[in-house]
């Protein structure tokens, strides 16, 4: 009885007495939703250009900031060299991987190319920790940290900073995939690779340009997790996280994954914050899975998915 | 020359249907077994029987498991840990509240209670395929290690959430659990119950629930309209693999670590086993026990490599490097042979008896 009123009556009672809290902890979920979104964004990029599904995007964030992190603190460049110089890295790991990696492996079943990408994020791990160290390091690039107070609701700084960057990162890519010719391949490769090959779309250039994309959009999400929570291996788990979030998108819809990272996002954080005592606490663990889980059941494909369609 | 299998004429159809057609095999299977029940137990040491030969058991049967989940019915799973951690609370359980009952009951119903958590959580597979599944049994890998976690009923009010395994003995007073046990007792225990295990799944696949289950994995549709229920076929895959996948961690639990603490399955463990029929080989019981050997064998032989060597890393150096290397071999091994150490084993058989012929 008393487990069905902490379920069913009690949070209610407590949104309903300070409506403001459940606003505040609507934005700060939608806020960390973002950061999610942009870690699912990877992944998206990616699946729908190669139908590769990339285990490795977390240990990609934890790649690049490392790098990030490293050229500036112990190599003592200034934080737009770094930048560049570790776009230029991911860039050169693209290269690397679909030399090394997707091209032995095409035409091969998919479950064996994420194995791969499996593979990709031990090697991953490993490499950026062996050359940059284990440490935990702090990332400071003077983005104000502090509350933001409107009206009588508390906004974190950062996070609505997170939030344009993943904005405006998210309108370069549209209009990078709308208004270039290197956008248009992308978008038929992503349609149909037989189809794009043979109007002469070259796929292994195609595929390096994705991973450069989806390593430069790591890049930015490991600067702005950097930020929040330090550069530590850890940060590669959020990874996991991002799973829910694509699931609840559809794996082939940017727009998915922003929405599916901002329900997951504010989803789990009103669970923890109102229903967590309930069921004892750290439901942040399971709750976005279970979320997708139950979703699926009802959209196979996701929110914004490509209808699954079976022939025989 | 040794392996050919000219002049072995079939008289039955039981021959012709034996499990091992060929009678090098048969004896090569014997031999192997032979040395396993007899040899390793009379020349290994206690170390070598409890960190190598232990582990390398329980996760064979682990990837047996998954095996018959994802080689055989095509099913994409990552929540091994969970239900691994599943069958070792579940056997703890019932073996602290119920002390009189044999470990080998305890085991068997432990199996079968994970079998029903894992078909729960295979329900979503009616309607979900693919990597979509695979992310939806991540639900039960993380909700279940949460719940062992969090439930203090479960780990019986122990204060820091670890479970020791209890004194339990098989008969008479030969111990496989607990700190009277010897290792050879635990290893042989533990070897009956793996052999019997691979031999019911080696049969299983073989007749027409196994069938089945191949017959969906390919297509589906197709299967489906020659007759089979998607339904029984899914659902028995996951009851049947979680059985197995329940045992390896009651063992794991009660006969490898003898103390275990839910964190020890989290999704890490379900990767490994992942790992180890991939390598191993999709869809093959000898396979599972390849990559099982071969998981094992790596990081052990890795983080010894550099001292061979006369080299002298410092240790964290070393963790790094074995990360890489482990990714590095993996990549490796998808390119070279994507249908795991099983099927070079067969490549190997068909070159044999053809030698001293090319083809």
């Amino acid at each position: 009885m008393s487990l069905l009123q902490a379920i069913f009556v009690d949070p209610f009672v407590m949104i309903a007495e300070v409506p403001l809290f459940f606003v505040e902890v609507l934005i700060g979920g939608l806020m960390a939703g973002v950061m999610y979104s942009l870690v699912a964004l990877g992944f998206v990029l990616i699946f729908k250009a190669s139908g590769v599904f990339n285990f490795a995007q977390g240990a990609m964030v934890l790649f690049a900031a490392l790098f990030f992190a490293g050229l500036i603190d112990d190599v003592g460049l200034s934080p737009w060299l770094a930048f560049l110089l570790t776009v230029a890295v991911m860039v050169a790991l693209a290269f690397a991987i679909e030399r090394v990696v997707l091209r032995p492996l095409v035409n091969q079943a998919p479950i064996i190319l994420f194995m791969a990408t499996i593979g990709i994020t031990f090697f991953l791990d490993g490499f950026g920790q062996t050359i940059w160290g284990s440490g935990v390091r702090t990332l400071d690039l003077g983005i104000p940290q502090d509350p933001w107070i409107v009206g009588d609701i508390y906004i974190n700084q950062f996070d609505l900073f997170a939030a344009v960057t993943c904005g405006a990162l998210v309108a370069v890519l549209a209009l990078f995939f709308q208004l270039t010719p290197t956008g248009r391949a992308l978008r038929a490769v992503a349609d149909d690779h037989q189809a794009a090959m043979s109007v002469g779309i070259p796929l292994k250039v195609i595929w390096t340009i994705v991973w450069s994309v989806a390593g430069v959009v790591a890049l930015v999400a490991g600067i702005m997790w950097g930020t929040k929570l330090g550069v530590q291996p850890s940060i590669a788990l959020i990874a996991l996280k991002a799973l829910p979030v694509l699931i609840l998108g559809g794996f082939t819809s940017v727009p998915g994954a922003i929405v599916g990272g901002l329900i997951i996002g504010a989803g789990e954080k009103i669970a923890e914050v109102f229903w967590g005592d309930a069921f004892g606490g750290a439901i942040e663990d399971w709750f976005a899975y279970m979320l997708a889980l139950v979703f699926l059941l009802f959209r196979p494909q996701g929110l914004f998915g490509e209808r699954i369609i079976e022939r025989v | 020359m040794l392996y050919r299998e000219t002049g072995q004429f079939k008289t039955s159809y039981g021959a012709d249907h034996a499990i091992l057609p060929i009678r090098q095999d048969r004896i090569g299977l014997a031999v192997i077994l032979a040395i396993a029940f007899v040899a390793v137990p009379l020349v290994a040491s206690d170390y070598w029987l409890s960190t190598i030969m232990l582990p390398f058991l329980v996760f064979s049967l682990a990837a047996l498991g998954l095996n018959i989940l994802t080689g055989y019915a095509g099913q994409l799973s990552l929540g091994t840990g969970g239900f691994m951690a599943c069958g070792a609370f579940a056997a703890f359980k019932l073996s602290t509240s119920f002390p009189e009952l044999n470990i080998v009951i305890v085991f068997a119903l432990s199996g079968l209670i994970t079998a029903g958590v894992g078909t729960l959580f295979g329900l979503p597979s009616l309607r979900i395929k693919g990597f979509y599944l695979a992310v939806a049994t991540l639900a039960a890998q993380f909700f279940l290690v949460w719940l062992f976690n969090k439930l203090p009923w479960f780990t019986n009010y122990s204060p820091s959430g670890v479970i020791t395994a209890p004194p339990r003995a098989v008969f008479g007073d030969v111990f496989v659990t607990g700190s009277a046990a010897t290792a050879e007792a635990k290893y042989l225990f533990a070897l009956t119950v793996v052999s019997l295990l691979a031999l019911a799944a080696k049969n299983m696949t073989r007749c027409k629930i196994g069938r089945s289950w191949m017959a969906i994995r390919d297509m589906d549709i197709a299967a489906e309209i020659i007759g089979i229920r998607p339904l029984t076929a899914k659902l028995s895959a996951f009851a049947i693999s979680s059985f197995y996948i329940g045992i390896a961690g009651a063992m794991w639990a009660f006969i490898y670590t003898s103390s275990v603490e839910a964190l020890a399955f989290q999704i890490d463990r379900s990767f490994q086993i992942l790992f180890m029929i991939i390598i191993g080989g999709l869809g093959s019981i000898l396979g599972s026990f390849l990559g099982a050997g071969f998981i094992v064998l790596l990081p052990i032989f890795l983080s010894n490599a550099p001292a061979l060597f006369g080299l002298h890393l410092p240790t964290d150096l070393i963790t790094h490097l074995e990360f890489m290397i482990f990714g590095a071999l993996i990549v490796f091994f998808l390119i070279v042979e994507p249908h795991g150490l099983a099927r070079l084993w067969q490549i190997g058989k068909e070159k044999l008896r053809r030698w001293p012929f090319p083809y």
